[in-house]
């Protein structure tokens, strides 16, 4: 289906929607084509290709409130699925706060090009992608005795989506992506680390295809025959790429539904501190080519740049149009889009130098955050950090502490900001961090 | 092709709603011979014996040594409660054919959201490209294997009205909130769904399943003194309707406003290594994350496994035996077949403290050169299969409860879960408690809540130095993460002690 097509779908459904009982209807219809290529020790492990199609429809009839997917998009399905979609509907309770949003808050077109689709993917070849496999696993292969195993992996995918509401929304994007991982895996005295870099573009020709076999196998290396440290309170540097782990609590204590449901540690912090002054937080929907960049959000909100945190006071949740109503307070939007925080001056080695004893955190593993209470524990590997230098891998410890607390130990932020993904955070460095080990 | 296309897409919305068309063949499902079943399935997927064989041929026709086709109709339904009101419904269709084609250990796949013959030939075609030479395959004999069904239905989910599931969301809002003055919010979700599978490979074997699954859970958020605490009790099976009664709904809702309340007076532990007993139940997150998936044969066959060289060898006491089992009626984990049409069975991986067998796929049972455990399962017709565990347990052992817990001078007792995580290859495992108690001197004493456990595999398999005789598989809602694809398990243990594990607390 062309874009035209889609449009033509979603409005069909949509005055269905309504002739069937419905006052209000959103439709959003979506279609993603992917490939993934797998590559093991310079052979192909597997070749997947994918093409997926949705149509989902919101429903809006006698104050109840339902939603409905399909794949199956012929237009005689989508009919019969909209009347028996609004007919389930009808025995719902009420809800008085469920409508679309009001129109004022859409977007109206005449945005920015953001730069988030590459036609160029579209057109690369078989054999251009298992080369990009290839190269990229050769930088490791056989490069040292103790490799188990080198595997890479190429996907790309391409998507694109229509939305309409029967109260004026009309919204189109489109996406690309592609993605180049190397992982490798070795023997050592006590188990068979692994692991792993990657990188991702929106436009082919962005992609860094260079050092990606290298970094894996040089961080895999390191790593060798852990072991933990006693346990107790350490300064603490979690690196960029895994630094999220710690901050997504946040975001789901940010959220509208959250809030609502009393399962956020972040209730009526709005205008406080809630985090040590160094942290800022902007969520900024208008990069040119962001991982997270956009002209609409999912309810068709107009993207707007704001403020989230700003040096440690809580400026903004993400309000979406039903909990913003429900709880009295303006819809902003109940996503993040692209989140930036505002880095340091330092390099990740220049807070290590700085460290007398402490951990680098370079991988987390499982452990959970309760919402409610903002208590956190999870476990991790990296490296005890001894007189400003990288010491011997540690791994089976856990990090333990309480979400609104921990925040006000931010003692630095790197200037290694993570680019190719929507958060973009820099490397953190924590004082008096509770770490479990022996 | 002049088969007429069913109605069948219509029951979607209409399980959401409160009217239903029944399928033709679902009611031929219910005692008709076999062959009918076979066929109606065929029917239902607007396929017969010619364009199979046809697509196969598509599929195989660059010379590979295998090809299967895996058509799946889903149908997913929520009904969910907040503010004391069934007020929101959600519904999803999926349906769509996976086809697979494997030359040695290598896989092509390609999906199909249509399964006009075009569409299906386009994707079987480019599932081919994973071999690169050429062969014309003749049509094999078309094999049925007939399951045996560890999820038998009294009431489907399709013949169940919306109305008829309300008042359970509704019963287990107003119990909890009756129960404890407290109470302050009540979510509650009841979730259905019903697959219909049919499979055939380039070996003539056609089966097809019916599965169906359920899912209800409450949540309940207390208040006290400002201080908020919240807890989540779910229950799942394979199961229709009959699933719903007011017994579980009175015992869910006990539990998650008993543990609620005790969450008030919950502390954290001290952290660091102490010795860890289990309670019975979902404790058997251990097993899955510990061990089960370094049992998947795939990580073993790539050599990835802290458990790659162990086949065969001592890993723990001679009073450790352990199941993964796909034939526990009703249970969330079971399956009739796997999803590349063998039959399920309950393997066991460990035996008197030996670690006897890996959990299989077809690649893997080849490259071992053994039978096939039925572990091969797939999210949807979107994904590879892949090893992956159904109901995993310990059976029972020599000790009992009470004699473990007055084993321990200091060490924590924990009892409830909401997630873990493995690294394959170094044997690092974790497992987040929601709720224990601290054991001092030999009792459960202090209430504990939320913090991390980690420890390694293969350690914690030969740290496990007591085991009860009170095994229990637990009925709640887990779903495995595995190369991106969701699977429903179950899990179960008795009671048992390890030596050490790490425990994520404060430093005092």
């Amino acid at each position: 289906m062309n874009t035209k097509e889609k449009y033509d779908l979603a409005d069909l459904a949509i005055e269905r929607a309504l002739k069937s009982g419905a006052q209000q209807a959103s439709v959003n219809i979506y279609e993603n084509r992917s490939n993934n290529i797998e590559i093991r020790d310079q052979k192909i492990d597997n070749l997947k290709e994918s093409n997926r199609n949705s149509l989902s429809i919101d429903l809006y009839v006698d104050k109840k409130y339902s939603s409905h997917s399909t794949n199956r998009l012929k237009k005689e399905d989508i009919l019969k699925f909209v009347d028996d979609a609004v007919a389930a509907t009808k025995y719902l309770a009420e809800d008085e706060f469920r409508s679309l949003p009001d129109p004022e808050l859409y977007y109206r077109g005449g945005g920015p090009d953001l730069k988030t689709f590459d036609p160029a993917v579209d057109g690369i070849d078989a054999k251009t992608k298992i080369d990009l496999a290839n190269k990229a696993l050769n930088e490791a292969y056989k490069k040292d005795d103790r490799i188990i195993s080198v595997s890479s992996y190429y996907s790309d995918n391409i998507s694109n989506q229509v939305m309409a509401t029967s109260n004026g929304f009309r919204g189109d994007s489109q996406n690309t992506g592609v993605y180049l991982t190397v992982s490798v895996s070795v023997k050592s005295n006590t188990g068979r680390p692994s692991d792993y870099w990657d990188e991702n573009a929106i436009f082919l020709d962005k992609l860094k295809t260079d050092g990606i076999g290298q970094k894996a196998l040089d961080r895999v290396l390191k790593k060798i025959d852990p072991r933990k440290i006693e346990s107790g309170k350490y300064q603490v540097i979690v690196e960029n790429r895994v630094a999220g782990r710690l901050a997504y609590p946040l975001y789901d204590a940010l959220s509208g539904s959250s809030i609502y449901q009393k399962q956020s540690f972040l209730i009526g912090k709005a205008g406080k501190p809630i985090a040590s002054p160094l942290f800022s937080v902007y969520d900024d929907p208008f990069i040119v080519s962001g991982q997270g960049s956009r002209l609409f959000d999912g309810e068709g909100f107009a993207a707007i740049r704001r403020p989230i945190i700003e040096k440690g006071i809580l400026r903004e949740y993400f309000i979406d149009n039903y909990y913003g109503k429900k709880l009295g307070m303006k819809p902003t939007s109940g996503s993040s889009s692209n989140s930036v925080i505002t880095p340091g001056t330092r390099t990740l080695e220049e807070m290590i130098r700085s460290v007398k004893k402490g951990v680098l955190i370079t991988g987390f593993i499982g452990g959970n955050n309760n919402g409610s209470t903002g208590d956190f524990s999870y476990g991790i590997e990296g490296f005890l950090i001894e007189d400003g230098n990288l010491g011997h891998p540690v791994n089976e410890m856990n990090i333990t502490g309480n979400m609104t607390k921990f925040w006000f130990s931010l003692a630095e932020l790197g200037s290694d900001v993570q680019e190719n993904s929507s958060l973009k955070i820099p490397s953190l460095m924590f004082e008096n961090v509770d770490l479990s080990g022996i | 092709m002049s088969i007429k296309r069913r109605e069948f897409i219509k029951i979607s919305g209409l399980t959401a709603a409160g009217t239903i068309i029944i399928p033709q063949f679902l009611q031929s499902c219910t005692g008709k011979p076999l062959s009918d079943n076979a066929g109606s399935y065929m029917n239902h997927f607007e396929v017969n014996q010619e364009l199979l064989h046809k697509v196969i041929s598509a599929a195989m026709e660059k010379g590979a040594d295998y090809a299967d086709l895996f058509f799946e109709h889903t149908l997913d339904n929520y009904s969910a409660l907040e503010d004391g009101k069934v007020n929101s419904a959600y519904s999803n269709i999926a349906y769509g054919v996976g086809i697979r084609v494997i030359k040695g250990e290598q896989t092509g796949y390609a999906y199909s959201e249509n399964v006009s013959p075009d569409a299906m030939l386009k994707a079987a075609r480019t599932a081919a490209n994973i071999a690169d030479g050429s062969s014309s395959v003749s049509p094999v004999r078309v094999n049925e294997y007939l399951a045996p069904n560890f999820y038998p239905v009294k009431q489907s989910w399709e013949n169940t009205v919306i109305k008829d599931k309300i008042p359970y969301i509704q019963r287990m809002n107003d119990n909890i909130f009756a129960a404890d003055k407290r109470v302050t919010k009540v979510n509650a979700v009841l979730g259905d769904s019903t697959s219909y599978i049919l499979f055939f490979n380039s070996e003539g074997r056609l089966v097809w399943d019916y599965r169906p699954m359920v899912m209800m859970y409450g949540m309940c958020i207390m208040e006290q003194n400002g201080q908020i605490e919240n807890f989540f009790v779910g229950r799942s099976n394979r199961m229709g309707s009959e699933f719903l009664t007011n017994d579980l709904v009175d015992e869910m809702s006990a539990e998650v406003v008993k543990k609620t309340a005790m969450l008030f007076t919950a502390g954290k532990p001290k952290a660091g290594e102490m010795e860890v007993v289990m309670a019975p139940g979902e404790s058997g997150i251990l097993l899955h994350e510990a061990i089960g998936h370094a049992f998947e044969a795939d990580f073993n066959r790539k050599n990835l496994s802290i458990f790659s060289d162990k086949m065969g060898k001592k890993v723990a006491e001679d009073f450790v035996r352990i199941a993964d089992d796909g034939t526990l009626p009703g249970r969330r984990g079971s399956i009739n077949i796997d999803d590349e049409g063998n039959p399920t069975q309950k393997t066991i991986i460990v035996d008197k403290g030996i670690l006897t067998s890996y959990m299989h796929d077809r690649i893997s049972s080849k490259y071992y050169k053994v039978e096939p455990t039925g572990n091969g399962r797939r999210q949807d017709f979107r994904n590879i299969p892949i090893p992956r565990m159904r109901s995993t347990y310990m059976e029972n052992g020599p000790h009992k409860r009470d004699e473990i817990i007055a084993s321990v001078k200091n060490g924590v007792y924990v009892e409830n879960f909401s997630n873990g995580e493995v690294n394959i290859g170094q044997g690092d495992f974790t497992f987040f408690v929601k709720f224990g108690y601290l054991i001092e001197d030999g009792k459960l004493t202090k209430p504990i809540k939320d913090f991390n456990i980690i420890g390694n595999g293969p350690q914690a398999l030969s740290d496990i130095v007591m085991v009860a005789d009170d095994m229990l598989i637990d009925g709640g809602v887990w779903t495995c993460g595995k190369n991106g694809q969701g699977a429903p398990n179950s899990m179960g243990i008795p009671t048992v002690k390890i030596r050490k594990l790490t425990v994520g607390g404060v430093n005092v």
